[in-house]
């Protein structure tokens, strides 16, 4: 039954909720521009603030100060109405002091009574009115204190007098009490003081009616002016707040705009500072570290002129004599055959040394170039199959030399990226010689795949694979797993190097993984624009067929080296599969640099 | 079709590297004269006359730039620049200034002759062969290029370039493609090459080099014909 109703309830609910949705994604959409407004504007939420804040005190102030004057004003009046009454009763008490209350004449008498006190002797003192203003009197024979009974007669208005006050008098005492009564169409308030009065026989009671029209007329006017005047406040409040807030926010709003100036690299920008408050004093210090970052930028493009120079001087200095060396020794090999045979292996060894000096000289000037932040790319759209096919094609006689097999697994239409072409050739040729040094004649696989935002090449070889830890290797600066190993393709040691920020500057990533005895796998990404941001990967890293986590790098599914963390070294906790024994040799990776670019 | 005895002109300043290329080409069957300084370059160039130069582009005096662009603007003669430099900047600025190939120091013998001989090598013509490409025609055996009866002047290279393209105008040519076709590259990436001269060309033969009509760029893939 509960489960029905709150069904029921429940259904009203959600179909008042359904017929609510416009407006309340309207309400919500006015708070969230509201929310927004809030939250950008210093001044709004200033001013606003202040006109709360204020409004309270203003309120408060004005309920206390009401709250006093009407006490005042009732205690003025209720003193003069005291006295008045006291007047009153020795009046009437001069009046009935003859009268037997039991007698047929008593009403008359009352009248009389009364009427001497609504209209007053003019020749006698006049009490009446003074002090506490016009009022009704109230005379009634409701019995005397020894408890005998009256005979109620009266003159004015009794009905108006409360039971309570009636009681009270009737006991003896002075009383009074502030009442609502109806006086033809309005409620009035009035101040009913009551009191007992002497006549011959027995005690009567006289009560005064004040009304209370004109206190209630000089509150009323309080009141209004209290709330025009503390509405004329808060006004004032806010405008002055917001002109305070202006002075401040103003100079604030000025400095953000120079500071995000400055950051967009306008490093002329500075801010105006105008006498010595704080929004000087803040400007005196912007402009003092805008300054100062100036500087240091300025020296690190002086160091990156000094560099590039540097590394021209270097590869003109050392080229040109390199040059002579080169054809000399390129013409001692061609006709090896002219010299003595003894010379013959020196000729051989002569040139193919040559030949891993200029490309460790060649890269050592593209990773200078690197350092130095001089590397810029130039970029074209093209068709990455045709990257990959020169990468593949520089490579191929080398595969063939060392007996192994390169298969490649490409998509058959064409896949655009805006990419570095010479770059992108250097990277897939150091991943695939790489792979040839390391794949201990196994087939090595490469794949292209692409999605929407990027591409990817994957470089699979299935020789010793890596060893934990070695992953965060392979990209360091000449390291090499073993230099024991031969090295058929006669790496520099910079290659892989070379490529990560190859692959960096492209805003792409390089990432390796790799097990002991199960081979490595290097997947390069790249934007298909620079505009993109790589979130994913089209293709998994890891081992064949492995359901990788291509989301996020960071995240590896196996020992993968993220190619995108600043310094290149990137945690790789796990291995697939729990760690593998470390009973292989360690697996050298010599990143294969094939040097000219 | 190589000529016999070739003669190249060696710009090289340093001494040993200017001998030694002298004695590799003359091995390889060239005729060699070297000259060391930029602005003895052109006067060598009307007294010798050669069938190519190789510029080394640091020179004393006078830029291998500089001497580039003297020698275009007399002459349509290969050259082939030899530079200390690999920056992109600095191939792109040598090849924009009229060379026609460029080699990094140091080269590799085998290759240096090869694209000397590259450059020397001409495209076999038919007898009175005529091809039409945009609104150009081409007079093949002549080495002429006219559009509505005026000759542009083009240098071999540029030549090579623009018939390669109007022989097969059906074809997309790779960069790749255009590179062993016209420069005689066998897997080479620079790519860079091709879209420079591609440029030079245009800016000779387009009436709008913006709007290309006569080598239109595929993109991604490379270049094409104009419908004639």
């Amino acid at each position: 039954m509960v489960c029905r109703e709150q069904l029921a309830v429940t259904s009203l609910a959600g179909r008042a909720t359904d017929a609510l949705r416009p407006v309340s994604e309207a309400i919500s959409e006015l708070a969230t521009v509201a929310g927004a407004t809030w939250r950008r504007s210093l001044k709004i939420r200033v001013v606003s603030s202040t006109v709360v804040l204020s409004s309270t005190v203003v309120l408060v102030l004005g309920m206390v100060l009401q709250a006093q004057l009407a006490q005042r004003l009732i205690e003025n009046k209720t003193q003069a109405a005291l006295l008045q009454a006291d007047n009153s009763r020795i009046l009437v008490e001069s009046e009935l002091g003859t009268v037997d209350p039991t007698s047929a004449s008593l009403g008359g008498r009352l009248t009389t009574a009364v009427d001497r006190l609504t209209n007053p002797d003019p020749g006698g003192t006049g009490p009446t009115t003074a002090g506490a203003g016009a009022y009704e009197p109230v005379l009634v024979d409701g019995g005397g204190l020894s408890g005998e009974a009256g005979t109620g007669q009266k003159i004015g208005p009794l009905e108006d007098i409360p039971a309570v006050l009636r009681s009270a008098v009737e006991r003896g005492a002075l009383a009074h009490k502030i009442i609502t009564v109806r006086r033809g169409p309005i409620m009035v308030t009035m101040l009913a003081v009551g009191l007992p009065v002497a006549s011959a026989g027995r005690t009567m009671q006289l009560y005064l009616l004040f009304p209370l029209t004109a206190e209630q007329r000089t509150l009323t006017l309080v009141q209004s002016t209290l709330v025009v005047g503390g509405l004329v406040l808060l006004v004032l409040v806010a405008g002055i707040a917001s002109l305070v807030t202006r002075q401040v926010v103003v100079p604030i709003r000025q400095a953000a705009e120079v500071a995000e100036r400055f950051a967009d690299g306008h490093l002329e920008e500075r801010m105006p500072v105008v006498g010595e408050d704080d929004i000087a004093r803040l400007g005196t210090s912007f402009n003092e570290m805008a300054a100062s970052i100036q500087r240091q930028i300025r020296q690190l493009e002086e160091f990156g002129e000094l560099q590039r120079g540097f590394t021209s001087d270097v590869s003109h200095e050392l080229r040109t004599p390199l040059t002579t060396v080169r054809v000399a020794a390129d013409l001692l090999y061609e006709s090896r055959d002219k010299l003595h045979p003894v010379l013959h292996r020196p000729a051989e060894l002569l040139v193919r040394e040559l030949d891993r000096f200029e490309a460790l000289l060649a890269d050592l000037l593209e990773i200078s170039r690197v350092d130095a932040g001089v590397a810029e790319l130039h970029l074209e759209t093209v068709d990455v199959r045709a990257t990959m096919a020169s990468a593949v094609a520089a490579v191929r006689a080398v595969a063939d030399r060392v007996g192994t097999p390169l298969e490649i697994d490409q998509p058959d239409e064409e896949v655009f990226a805006e990419i570095d072409p010479p770059r992108v050739e250097r990277i897939v040729r150091n991943l695939l010689t790489n792979a040839l040094d390391h794949g201990e004649g196994h087939p090595v696989r490469m794949t292209l795949a692409a999605d929407a935002d990027a591409v990817a090449v994957l470089v699979r070889d299935h020789g010793v694979g890596l060893q934990p830890g070695q992953q965060e290797l392979v990209f360091t600066r000449f390291w090499r797993g073993d230099p024991s190993r031969d090295r058929r393709t006669g790496g520099t040691g910079l290659g892989l190097s070379i490529s990560l920020e190859d692959a960096r500057l492209h805003g792409g990533w390089l990432q390796a993984w790799g097990e002991p005895g199960r081979g490595s796998a290097f997947r390069l990404t790249l934007p298909r624009s620079p505009d993109v941001e790589l979130t994913s990967s089209p293709l998994p890293l890891g081992p064949d067929g492995a359901a990788q986590n291509t989301r996020d790098p960071r995240v590896p599914g196996g020992t993968v080296l993220d190619g995108t963390v600043s310094d290149g070294v990137a945690p790789s906790d796990a291995v697939p599969g729990g760690a593998a024994p470390e009973t292989d040799e360690p697996d050298p990776v010599v990143p294969a640099g094939p040097g000219r670019q | 079709m190589v000529r016999m005895a070739a003669r190249v002109l060696v710009v090289e300043d340093d001494p040993a590297a200017a001998e030694m290329l002298s004695i590799a080409l003359r091995q390889a069957g060239f005729e060699t004269a070297v000259i060391s300084e930029g602005p003895k370059a052109m006067p060598a160039m009307r007294e010798l006359k050669p069938d190519l130069v190789l510029l080394d582009l640091m020179l004393p005096g006078m830029s291998g730039i500089d001497v580039c662009k003297a020698i275009r603007a007399e002459s349509g003669v290969p050259i082939v620049m030899l530079t200390a430099k690999s920056d992109t900047i600095d191939v792109v600025l040598g090849l924009e200034s009229g060379a026609d190939d460029y080699m990094i120091k140091p080269p590799k013998t085998q290759e240096l002759v090869a694209r000397l001989r590259a450059r020397l090598r001409r495209i076999d013509a038919e007898p009175a062969e005529k091809l039409s490409i945009g609104d150009l025609t081409i007079d093949v055996p002549g080495h002429q290029v006219s559009r509505d009866g005026e000759q542009i002047l083009l240098t071999p290279l540029e030549f090579d370039l623009l018939l390669a393209l109007a022989r097969k105008p059906r074809q997309v040519f790779t960069r790749e493609v255009l590179l062993e076709q016209v420069w005689g590259y066998r897997h080479a990436a620079d790519t860079r090459l091709v879209n420079v001269h591609v440029q030079r060309l245009r800016s000779k033969i387009e009436r709008d080099p913006e709007h290309p009509e006569v080598v239109l760029t595929v993109r991604g893939v490379g270049y094409k014909a104009g419908i004639p």
